[in-house]
């Protein structure tokens, strides 16, 4: 049962690095916005300018 | 601001979406052709390379990396660059990401057919694979970070969130499950052994399921979702809550894949409770995702893709409250190696993983061909047919699960055992094969899109490069002078390198002392290696997927001992490299087949690998002709001793020198035996060594019997 220490290793490494990345998103503004992001993506508009669209 | 125009890749979206139609077709016939072989195993043709054991493997790997991946690998490529208002960092990379893999697929086909597999389930593939795969997930960590980072929207949407939990998590799992020590090209001993292996491979198990077949797929859900409804997330706040929620939770939950089983109680009932937890963060995604329609369930009736995704959504839901209710220990020892589990794994499978991979393509060829689907009627009709499909499916199984599990328990008013495990086989055959009913209903389905893409494929015109437009982002100001920490601060990809190198350091300081010294291991003095001869007839038993039918682990209950005999004990397994606990019973559990009180005579075993039903009328095993003339590998026992003796097991030294000669003189003695029961074979054959190892299962304790059992943690 010992591996027992190997997982846990790896699990909190990899959950420490998940908290720095809320960390990071917390400190940098990613979550002060939680309500037109969802709005947001259902804009895809075409671009403006005549750009012919590449196809190959 | 000067606005700036690029292109979208959608050739590398067009490659992984043909990819998943070609291995979702692939993988469902395999899972077709295994589902009928299990009531009419004569279908393997009685060739080596198709029998159950090794087609199992094939099924699950082709679904689980060849079906969902490429599908999970298209979605995040289309979302990704939509939802980062940029093109993939590297178009090189795209390409090595996408023939890397495939490649990946190819070799496992080969491979697992091959035999060349680990024994360990849902990472089978051998060592050159999984350094492979390794590489080939760096690649595509690059590029998706790369993208991340060059991205023209500060914000990350939720789904990109999804995803970059998935690259680390998988990364991690893959990483430390496959830790495997080479002894030959394609053969690789596990570095853990028994409890160990079995703790590892179930914290690799549940979290590939969880971070594999989950966390990318709520990622796409995320995006296809609204996109496809033209409505936003029902409520982005809880979208974020669940996501952080989801993935601290879900890595915990691992040993409910061991409950009752010789790992020790403390970790099962972790397992147990985090398992329960599990619900909330799983519910939060379904939920949302549903509400998302809210006010727009009209448009679910007109459009088939929202269709795919209300019963995807739907099956997520009921398989993440059936998973926590399966880790009740109460539940579980009734659902636990039965096809109760089988079902639950294919609600969550056929409808969450393949139901939202059908309609992410749905959505996404017609949009990339500039025209609409070919057929609405035939991807409704799709639809109808692949969830009729699911519950043929599980219905059935989960009769059969009942019926069978109940059946084990069953005692006469005498207190004897009142089915024997044939009867138990023969009673659900009905329900076998209305299961693959079910699945033929959804692998039509599936055939039924194929035709619709393709006729929607040829009435359109490919955009290769989709043109956009959209303003760079604007550098933060900062002041002059900072403290060193708060650059950091600003610089994500530093700091999380710079934290992963810290705790990288941490972990190694401790990882290496434990396991150099061998006294963690704990042992019963009276278990001893296995012979060299057992060692081959143990990689036959690996290679040929006995596991995949037969389990070796007593649980502690009344009908397991009187049936099987004393209930397995942790420290009987410590030289199991790998761990071969088993998942299912298809067939009888064989943990003690060795014992004293159940053995069988050498000639028994030898009849049964020739024909099972020639001692088992009704048996569903398929026949091992082939082992009774395949020689054994003798050239590889040294190479094996070496290997096993690296890994702790204690072989005196030099003992792989004269290795064979063991081995020759205990197949010589198992053959006069087999001569004295009227078989003529050669000693060398690998039967012999199958025999070998079967009947030394369970032998080691037989004279603790009355001792209380002392084991040295």
């Amino acid at each position: 049962m010992s591996v027992i220490l190997i997982l846990l290793i790896a699990s909190i490494s990899v959950a420490g690095l998940f908290l720095a990345a809320f960390l990071w998103g917390v400190r940098s503004g990613q979550f002060e916005d939680d309500y037109s992001p969802a709005s947001r993506i259902l804009f895809d508009d075409k671009p403006s300018s005549k750009t012919k669209t590449q196809s190959q | 601001m000067q606005v700036e125009k690029f292109y979208y890749d959608n050739k590398i979206v067009k490659a992984f979406g043909l990819a998943t139609i070609l291995f979702g077709i692939v993988g469902m016939l395999a899972g077709l052709w295994v589902a009928i072989q299990i009531y009419y195993p004569e279908s393997s043709l009685n060739l080596a390379a198709t029998t159950f054991g090794r087609l199992r493997p094939l099924h699950t790997n082709a679904i689980i990396f060849a079906f969902v991946g490429n599908a999970s690998f298209a979605g995040i490529y289309y979302s990704l660059q939509r939802l980062c208002k940029a093109r993939m960092f590297s178009d090189k990379l795209s390409w090595i990401h996408f023939w890397g893999w495939q490649l990946i697929i190819a070799a496992a086909a080969i491979t697992l057919l091959m035999g060349k597999t680990t024994g360990k389930e849902y990472a089978e593939l051998e060592w050159p694979i999984d350094i492979a795969i390794t590489l080939v997930w760096v690649i595509f960590g690059i590029n998706m970070f790369g993208t991340i980072i060059k991205r023209r929207e500060r914000h990350l949407y939720v789904a990109i969130w999804f995803y970059i939990a998935t690259w680390v998590t998988v990364a991690m799992l893959h990483i430390v499950n496959s830790i495997e020590i080479p002894v030959s090209a394609l053969k690789s001993y596990s570095w853990y052994a028994g409890v160990q292996d079995a703790l590892v491979q179930w914290w690799y198990g549940h979290n590939a399921v969880a971070f594999f077949l989950t966390t990318p797929v709520l990622g796409l859900m995320y995006y296809f979702l609204p996109k496809a409804a033209n409505r936003p997330v029902y409520s982005y706040r809880l979208s974020i809550i669940h996501f952080w929620a989801l993935i601290f939770i879900y890595i915990w939950a691992g040993p409910h894949h061991l409950l009752y089983t010789a790992l020790p109680d403390w970790a099962q009932s972790l397992g147990v409770v985090f398992s329960v937890m599990l619900i909330a963060p799983s519910w939060g995604g379904m939920l949302n995702g549903l509400f998302t329609l809210r006010g727009a369930w009209d448009k679910v009736r007109e459009d088939p893709v929202l269709k795919f995704m209300v019963v995807a959504i739907t099956c997520y839901g009921m398989s993440t409250f059936e998973g926590p209710m399966l880790s009740l220990k109460n539940v579980n020892a009734i659902s636990h190696f039965s096809d109760w589990t089988i079902a639950h794994v294919h609600i969550g499978g056929l409808g969450w993983n393949g139901f939202l991979a059908f309609a992410i393509l749905y959505y996404m060829i017609p949009k990339m061909w500039g025209t609409n689907l070919y057929s609405k009627k035939l991807a409704t009709n799709h639809f109808w047919l692949g969830t009729i499909g699911i519950i043929l499916y599980a219905v059935p199984l989960y009769w059969a699960g009942f019926e069978q599990s109940l059946m084990w328990k069953q005692f006469t008013p005498e207190g004897q055992i009142k089915y024997d495990f044939l009867q138990t086989v023969t009673n659900i055959k009905p329900m076998y094969i209305a299961r693959s009913v079910g699945g033929s209903l959804y692998l039509i389905g599936a055939l039924m899109m194929v035709y619709n893409i393709y006729k929607t494929i040829v009435s359109g015109k490919f955009i290769a490069n989709e043109a956009a437009e959209a303003a760079p982002l604007v550098k933060e100001a900062h002041p002059k002078k900072e403290y060193w920490h708060r650059v950091i601060e600003r610089k994500p990809v530093t700091m999380l390198v710079l934290s992963l190198i810290l705790v990288a350091i941490g972990g190694l300081v401790q990882m290496i002392p434990t396991f150099l010294v061998k006294s963690n291991v704990p042992t019963i003095a009276s278990v001893k290696p296995y012979t060299p001869l057992e060692l081959q007839g143990r990689d036959i038993y690996v290679r040929e997927g006995c596991y995949t039918c037969h389990s070796q682990m007593i649980r502690p209950f009344r009908d397991e001992v009187a049936r099987y005999g004393e209930y397995s004990k942790a420290g009987e397994f410590v030289y199991d490299h790998p761990f071969q606990w088993g998942s299912k019973r298809t067939g009888p559990d064989l943990a003690r087949e060795g014992h004293d009180k159940n053995k069988r005579p050498d000639s028994w075993h030898y009849t049964h690998m020739y024909d099972p039903r020639l001692t088992s009328p009704g048996s569903l095993m398929p026949r091992y002709i082939w082992l009774l003339d395949n020689k054994i590998d003798t050239a590889s026992t040294p190479a094996k001793i070496r290997a096993m003796k690296t890994l702790g097991v204690p072989y005196p030294d030099g003992y792989d020198k004269i290795a064979n000669r063991d081995l020759m003189h205990q197949a010589d003695s198992i053959a006069s035996n087999l001569k004295k029961d009227k078989i003529e074979t050669a000693s060398n054959v690998e039967v012999i060594a199958l025999i070998a190892y079967l009947q030394r299962l369970g032998r080691d304790i037989q004279g603790e019997a009355k001792k209380p059992i002392a084991e040295n943690k």
